[in-house]
């Protein structure tokens, strides 16, 4: 079991013939996930890798091969609309990865996707993984190995770090998903959390932070008050100076609030096992797995 | 991107938003010469991207042409918060009636623009939210409505009893609304909003931030850019499609991906070490980067020991390495250098190090250890 990808989901992939969207095309059919349409604009009619049909349009593509998920790879000035027309189109979930869409852009885009009751992740985001089964976006397949874990987190590499570690201690997961280190994105941990505590496979989640905002506040509380499942948690830029932004958009601490201190108190009030080095996962999850 | 007070006002002035006259000047005779064209009394004010100007002595107030002479040759070149004022704006000191707050940011947890709106003006918003939450009323704009006229004159009622007062704020916002959403902005502010003794509304002050990730679609704010301003590293990493921040410890850290090197940073101070800076070079992995990359890092004397952090996703490793190795023969290092990589082409790059003399480990716990070690040892 996982949540959000499984078998069954069928991927269109925005940008298919650019250069991003052709490799992690490649890896992603590599992986075994069902990757049924490409969509680049006036390549309509090519095949990709002489057998993935591509389309014009994004609402082409879903008519002709019933995909329910679309990634979307294409560069930041069109990401915005990539993403409307996607959730448009009738697919369930929309998985942008593109980095750098305006802040502006995305106070437009929630809204639209939100009333047509469609998940989007990210944007900024890696994707999502469920091993074994799916894999949509980025992360690499091979540091991943299928089990009990939900894994949640804002970064990229850092996630990729983690699972790493748990892998290699034997510890598989369920569904890896990286939100995304904007301001705005389409799915927060809570969202995230929610799926997991539904999900029968997943037995215990690691989550990883990072400073700025309060979602990471917010997701406490939420544990404390809805989760039975066990949840380990990390936030990075313990040493982040404020006001600077560290390379994700949303990783600045304005004022006083948004700081690694903030939120490492509020999982300790909230049950939440703190890991205080990316390696302490490892133990702390095995603690938390039932034997 | 922060603009300064003056460009903030360059932009109200383009969107109907009346501000007072202002020169900016360089030296103290162009200060002295632009406030005997005003006439009167003039404020002197740093012009450098940090809060806390009035407090540090950045602005002031001058009854005479030789008094704002006097007066900018203390500004000019002091340092506020680390940075070196570089520019003064010399303004027509104004007549104020009543001071008020009115500001935009992006608010992440409504996903929406929001406006802040308080009475209680000229200080710093955080303080009055922090001691007075009740003095702000907040409102979230839908940006496929914008800021509708009733909404704006509700936020100008609440600033203001009489009628007329509260339409000419309402109009402000809208003005203030329309640049915020037409320039990108990730916060746009007017503090103080100020009433005059004739009742008329001013930008006393402005602060605007422009989304980083809005400047390659608006080529002429990228061109306000203040480069002098800047931390000069910064700069050149910028400019080298990296992201750096320079720290004030000893360990020089690269490391692919933000969250990563943050928690790379945060492992140096965990063993005891201070990390040097924050620096990410992203995930495509072209040599070049890692070049610029050391040259940056090695430009900082407080550096005692270099740490790579690489987990190799879209990063390949071996890329990595063949950075390093250019670099190595460019510029041999003074100081020791530990290689953690680990993920895609991993068995190349260690080939490529080892075939340079170089060890690589794997693990991320170690290395950090390593270079806190190298570096003199925790502090």
């Amino acid at each position: 079991m996982s949540v959000f990808i499984n078998k069954q989901t069928k991927l269109l992939v925005q940008g298919i013939t650019g250069r991003d969207g052709s490799f992690h095309a490649k890896q992603m059919m590599e992986y075994g996930t069902q990757v049924v349409a490409g969509v680049t604009p006036g390549k309509g009619g090519q095949k990709f890798e002489g057998t993935v049909p591509v389309f014009d349009t994004v609402a082409e593509a879903v008519q002709a091969t019933g995909a329910n998920t679309s990634v979307i790879y294409v560069p930041p000035p069109y990401a915005a609309d990539a993403i409307m027309e996607a959730a448009a189109s009738g697919v369930s979930l929309v998985v942008c990865i593109t980095e750098g869409v305006p802040v502006l852009d995305m106070t437009k885009v929630y809204p639209f996707v939100k009333e047509r009751g469609v998940r989007l992740l990210g944007p900024n985001c890696p994707g999502l993984i469920s091993p074994g089964e799916s894999k949509v976006g980025i992360i690499p397949g091979r540091i991943c190995a299928p089990g009990a874990v939900g894994v949640v987190s804002r970064s990229g590499t850092l996630t990729y770090e983690v699972v790493y570690q748990l892998t290699r201690a034997g510890i598989g997961q369920t569904t890896c998903v990286g939100i995304g280190g904007d301001p705005i994105n389409g799915t927060n941990f809570i969202d995230c959390l929610e799926a997991f505590e539904k999900d029968p496979a997943t037995k215990a989640i690691a989550m990883m932070g990072e400073i700025g905002g309060t979602d990471e506040q917010e997701a406490a509380e939420y544990v404390k008050k809805h989760m039975k499942k066990p949840v380990v948690g990390f936030i990075a830029g313990q040493t982040a100076p404020p006001g600077r932004r560290m390379g994700h958009a949303g990783a600045i601490i304005s004022g006083s609030a948004g700081t690694a201190a903030e939120k490492i108190e509020a999982f300790e009030k909230c049950g939440i096992g703190v890991a205080k080095r990316p390696m302490d996962f490892v133990e702390l999850i095995r603690a938390r797995l039932p034997k | 991107m922060n603009l300064h007070e003056y460009q903030a006002k360059d932009i109200f002035r383009q969107f109907g938003i009346t501000t007072p006259a202002g020169e900016v000047v360089t030296t103290p005779a162009a200060a002295e010469a632009a406030a005997r064209k005003f006439g009167g009394p003039v404020m002197v004010k740093a012009q450098v991207h940090v809060g806390g100007r009035g407090k540090a002595g950045g602005v002031k107030f001058c009854k005479t042409p030789a008094e704002a002479q006097e007066k900018a040759s203390k500004i000019l070149g002091m340092q506020i918060k680390g940075l070196t004022v570089q520019k003064v704006l010399i303004a027509p000191a104004a007549d104020i009636a009543t001071e008020a707050y009115v500001g935009i940011i992006v608010d992440r947890a409504r996903k929406k623009p929001v406006f802040m709106v308080s009475a209680a003006g000229g200080i710093d918003i955080e303080e009055v939210a922090a001691t007075t939450p009740e003095k702000i009323k907040y409102h979230p704009v839908d940006v496929r409505y914008g800021l509708m006229p009733f909404e704006a004159l509700e936020l100008g009622f609440f600033l203001y009893k009489d009628a007329k007062l509260a339409r000419g704020a309402a109009q402000v916002m809208q003005q203030l609304y329309t640049a915020f959403m037409a320039n990108g902005c990730s916060l746009a502010e007017i503090n103080p909003f100020v009433v005059t003794p004739t009742g008329e509304i001013i930008a006393l002050d402005g602060k605007m931030v422009i989304d980083d990730n809005e400047l390659d679609r608006k080529p002429e704010l990228e061109a306000l850019r203040d480069v002098e301003s800047e931390n000069p590293a910064e700069v050149d990493a910028r400019e080298n499609n990296l992201t750096f921040i320079k720290l004030d410890g000893n360990v020089g850290c690269i490391v692919n991906g933000a969250g990563l090197a943050m928690a790379t940073m945060d492992l140096v101070k965990y063993y005891g070490g201070e990390p040097a800076n924050f620096l990410d070079i992203g995930g495509s992995s072209n040599p070049e980067k890692v070049v610029n990359a050391l040259r940056i890092i090695t430009a900082d004397a407080n550096v005692k020991a270099i740490l790579f952090n690489i987990f190799g996703g879209i990063t390949r490793t071996d890329d990595v390495a063949n950075g390093i190795v250019t670099a190595l023969k460019q510029n041999p290092l003074k100081v020791p250098l530990v290689i953690r990589l680990t993920g895609t082409n991993e068995e190349i790059a260690l080939k490529i190090l080892a075939d340079h003399g170089l060890k690589a480990s794997s693990d991320m716990d170690e290395a950090v250890q390593e270079a806190v070690k190298l570096a003199g040892g925790a502090q």
